[in-house]
């Protein structure tokens, strides 16, 4: 049985698209034929995000105006064979994406993938919309901050009335929450949101926190997801995520601070 | 100010006061997410109908809608003028 996942959020810029990515990657790296699928037309990004922006030949668009085939416009990882990428196409046409069309793209990838990720859109339109519509989980990507939070509760309104699941009284979209860019050392001094915080205002079940990280922009200048980065902190925040998502028993890291050791604290203030 | 209060005054804890934000503005959108969104013509036209009969004002008209597992309420409340 093949899951579809999307990952959302409403906000932009909160590390959507650097998710599907790294989860992508996680769940291929473990043995499970994954597609990432990028949902923004106009403004795609996941392709330059996996590094392989120079092999896009055709894209989601071509596949449903019937253009190319699925098998043409699916590109190959590199480094990991069970990965596959669906850019989006650079259409300025929004109306580009149809539900007919997006739903016989998934039918068609569900035949022989394990995971299909849907990499959403910021905001709420059309692309959003079709991103999360044919969903079976959801990963609720947000950042401590206010708006984040908002948009994230906005999604989630979304997610339960406006889905397929929803509207044929199916059981609901599992929804999980993905805390980035968190800061433990300034959660700590009362500048930044809880986990704690962020769960109780959100009710949801917290997969992972994944905190601000030098690797992240590391990761993206060079098109490797950040989960291949082992030796990261945000590369082991995902590879976590992806076991708690496979149903291990993880720990939650990266909550607090790191306790310096007697070492560190004389020598690094 | 004294030695005691300067070791007291810590920084506002801008934290707490999002938090705080936060759980007001999503309690009052959830319950806004719920409604049917032909509330307020609803009201519009409610008001028209009584404003053929008796000489109200659009505050004077309230719609409430409310929402649990067992049933759902449609309330409306109308002030009527003392001069009737």
């Amino acid at each position: 049985m093949s899951r579809i996942i999307v990952v959302t959020s409403g906000k932009g810029g909160v590390g959507k698209t650097t998710t599907s990515a790294a989860m992508g990657m996680g769940l291929a790296k473990k043995g499970h034929k994954t597609a990432v699928i990028d949902f923004d037309v106009g403004l795609r990004n996941l392709d330059l995000i996996l590094g392989c922006e120079r092999r896009v030949v055709y894209d989601f668009v071509n596949i449903i105006n019937g253009e190319a085939t699925l098998n043409q416009a699916l590109i190959k990882d590199k480094r990991c064979d069970k990965l596959y990428i669906l850019p989006a196409s650079q259409t300025r046409d929004k109306d580009a994406l149809t539900l007919d069309g997006v739903e016989k793209v998934l039918e068609e990838l569900k035949e022989s993938f394990d995971y299909i990720i849907c990499d959403s859109p910021a905001g709420i339109e059309r692309g959003a919309h079709l991103a999360m519509y044919f969903a079976d989980d959801a990963f609720i990507v947000t950042n401590p901050e206010v708006s984040s939070v908002r948009d994230s509760d906005r999604m989630l309104g979304i997610l339960s009335s406006k889905s397929k699941r929803a509207e044929n009284n199916e059981t609901p979209i599992k929804e999980y929450l993905l805390l980035s860019r968190y800061n433990p050392a300034r959660v700590k001094l009362g500048e930044m949101l809880s986990v704690e915080d962020v769960q109780e205002i959100l009710s949801l079940d917290l997969l992972g926190v994944v905190p601000e990280s030098k690797a992240v922009l590391n990761a993206s200048n060079s098109g490797t997801p950040v989960i291949l980065d082992e030796a990261s902190d945000a590369g082991k925040a995902y590879a976590d995520i992806v076991s708690r998502y496979l149903g291990e028993e993880v720990p939650q890291r990266f909550i607090y601070e790191k306790k310096k050791g007697l070492f560190g604290r004389l020598f690094r203030g | 100010m004294s030695l005691l209060e300067y070791f007291k005054s810590t920084k506002p804890n801008s934290a707490k006061i999002a938090k705080e934000r936060l759980q007001i503005l999503v309690s009052h959108e959830r319950s806004a997410r719920n409604k049917p969104d032909y509330l307020p013509a609803l009201q519009k036209e409610l008001l028209n109908v009584i404003k053929k009969y008796v000489q109200v004002d659009q505050k004077d008209i309230s719609i409430n809608y409310e929402s649990d597992e067992k049933q759902e309420t449609l309330e409306l409340n109308i002030i009527l003028p003392d001069n009737l």
